[in-house]
């Protein structure tokens, strides 16, 4: 074994380096983060689609369809307010995540890709401070949401501790599903056709359990309702909200991010070998 | 060349599915020194410089940069090079200070060096008043010189240029000659891409000129120019009497082919110091001069000596002295 190993000093270095490189890195993506993070609020058609359009929403289903928590089947919560906080994080998440692709894909329009691909860090840094980006937005919406839900008079029957949970399971989803707009921008890079998916999130969406119960659906809405993953990240969103923390929920939507965290980023990975590669 | 190989290019290729983009280019810059790319839009340079800043693999050959290799020590390569690529790519939503931090943290400069560098940076290219407005609202100029800045936040050994004068005013264009003498000065080695021969002119050590997808020339200007030809005098006759002046010349030089029925051309092999021969001997023949001007070749006349067309891509007649590609 001692003849295969390093000299003590080679090691020494080895091991410095690398740690330099992952603190670099690391600093690399809190910065393209922040950056991501400003050039979203700096930029009103980036924010509109995150908070505005959501809130918009929000506003229009409770004031107008709040009677629909009277409907026979309809699962017991405090307010149609209450019901509707999850699925309006979910909007906000899933168009943030769309608004970082699309600004990924504006970034290798006019070359700024470029930029960061000349640097001495590794290419998936630029991808993940996008991604960390997203997810401070999602941790923003989370934010936003609870706020309107508690002014407006919405209880949280998880507490703080349901709270917390539904906010990270939010500030997850949002970089996951910013992994997916990531290597849609990476393998077009056009803005124009990340910017295209918008109508098919809100497919996704009412394609789920965000806005109504999968119970009062009819066919096929309703089984495709409860395959989609989205639901059962909605589910575990609005639990801590409507009723508390329930570990089959949580546990359905950790697995549903985990499986589009793979997704999203493999085909993140993959697109930015080839877009390497073509140059 | 006793410096060592700055950038060192051997047969370097790239192709784009059935389209050979490179052809196989060779290229020696040495440490220190300004190197001039000359070549038309599509003639292949913003190809190799993104072989050489490691931006695309290339398909054939070997390139070393700062002495490692781009393909297979790409980020060691990064590390030693700064990149201002062609059409300033900045971020309009970002302000001047901000974009130069991140440039420092791409580097891997620590904080407190990278805003200092950033301060230092923005002095230095005169943007400091302008460095916390947001990019989008600096002239084109300004954003040159912040895109120039920020290709320098980690002192490269090596700094590719990619146009950086293109669409610039003269007076923003002599900022920025000024700004590369000045660098160069200080011993950085540059690759500057240009399809202005002026530029190439003022600022090479030595130039090569591309032309679809290969090395057609290379060497200093001077050596350039002085290989299509002497330099020669125009005379413009105030009277009619041009075939006697063309017999004096003669004598003189080779004339070169006629322009016009008022003017002749006639090679002056010793330049300036011709001059009074060339007067004298019009003078003594009678001939009024109405004006005379020494004229050296420029690079735009060896581009179309070693290319058949100039840089411009407008096509002319074909060479007499040298065939296209030559």
């Amino acid at each position: 074994m001692e003849g295969h190993s390093l000299p003590r000093s080679e090691a020494v270095g080895r091991a410095k380096g690398s740690a330099n490189r992952v603190r670099t890195n690391a600093r690399v993506v809190t910065a393209l983060g922040a950056r991501s993070i400003r050039q979203t609020f700096r930029r009103p058609q980036l924010m509109a689609p995150i908070v505005v359009f959501p809130t918009i929403l929000l506003a229009i289903q409770t004031g107008g369809a709040g009677g629909a928590v009277e409907l026979p089947g309809f699962p017991p919560v405090q307010s149609f307010l209450q019901f509707m906080l999850a699925g309006a994080m979910m909007q906000s998440l899933m168009l943030a995540g769309n608004s970082g692709g699309i600004a990924l894909a504006v970034d290798i329009e006019m070359g700024f890709t470029d930029r960061l691909f000349a640097a001495p860090i590794s290419r998936y840094a630029i991808v993940l401070g996008r991604l960390a980006g997203t997810a401070a937005l999602g941790l923003f919406a989370s934010l936003w949401f609870f706020a309107i839900g508690l002014v407006f008079g919405a209880e949280i029957a998880g507490g703080v501790p349901g709270a917390l949970l539904a906010i990270a399971l939010v500030t997850v989803t949002a970089a996951a599903v910013g992994g997916v707009g990531a290597a849609i921008a990476l393998r077009t890079g056009s803005a124009s056709v990340v910017q295209g998916l918008f109508p098919l999130v809100l497919v996704v969406l009412f394609l789920s359990s965000a806005f109504f119960p999968v119970e009062l659906m009819i066919e096929p809405a309703k089984t495709i309702a409860e395959y989609n993953p989205f639901s059962f990240i909605v589910e575990g969103v609005r639990e801590p909200i409507v009723s508390g923390v329930d570990a089959t929920d949580t546990a359905e939507a950790v697995l549903a991010i985990a499986g589009i965290v793979v997704i999203g980023l493999g085909l993140s990975a993959r697109a930015l070998r080839h877009r390497l590669r073509a140059g | 060349m006793a410096a060592a190989a700055a950038i060192s290019v051997r047969g370097l290729e790239r192709a784009f599915d059935d389209v050979l983009a490179v052809r196989g280019v060779d290229i020696e810059v040495g440490e220190g020194e300004i190197y001039g790319f000359l070549g038309p839009n599509g003639a292949g340079k913003t190809t190799t410089v993104r072989m050489l800043t490691t931006l695309l693999l290339p398909t054939g050959g070997r390139a070393t940069v700062a002495g490692h290799d781009v393909v297979a020590e790409a980020r060691q390569v990064r590390a030693s090079i700064g990149v201002a690529l062609q059409e300033a790519a900045l971020d309009p939503l970002m302000t001047g200070r901000e974009l130069i931090r991140l440039q420092a943290t791409l580097q891997g400069l620590p904080g407190a060096e990278g805003r200092r560098r950033a301060d230092e940076l923005l002095e230095r290219v005169d943007l400091a008043d302008a460095a916390d407005r947001r990019v989008g609202a600096y002239s084109g100029g300004m954003q040159r010189r912040l895109d120039l800045a920020a290709a320098l936040v980690h002192e490269p050994r090596v700094l590719f240029l990619d146009e950086p004068t293109t669409g610039l005013d003269p007076v923003s264009r002599k900022t920025i000659w000024e700004e590369v003498r000045a660098l160069n000065d200080g011993g950085t080695t540059v690759f500057l891409t240009t399809q202005y021969l002026e530029e190439a002119d003022q600022l090479a050590d030595n130039v090569g000129i591309i032309d679809s997808g290969t090395i057609v020339a290379e060497g200093t200007p001077a050596a350039l120019k002085a290989e299509i030809g002497a330099p020669h005098v125009r005379l413009q006759l105030e009277d009619g009497s041009i075939a006697e002046a063309e017999e004096i010349c003669r004598g003189i030089g080779a004339l070169l082919p006629p322009v016009d029925g008022k003017t002749v051309l006639v090679e002056v092999e010793h330049g300036a110091a011709d001059i009074p021969r060339v007067v004298r001997a019009l003078d003594e023949a009678g001939i009024e001069v109405g004006s005379l001007e020494l004229v050296h070749p420029s690079l735009d006349d060896v581009f179309v000596a070693k290319t058949g067309h100039h840089l411009e891509k407008q096509k002319v007649p074909p060479a007499s002295s040298a065939p296209a590609n030559a």
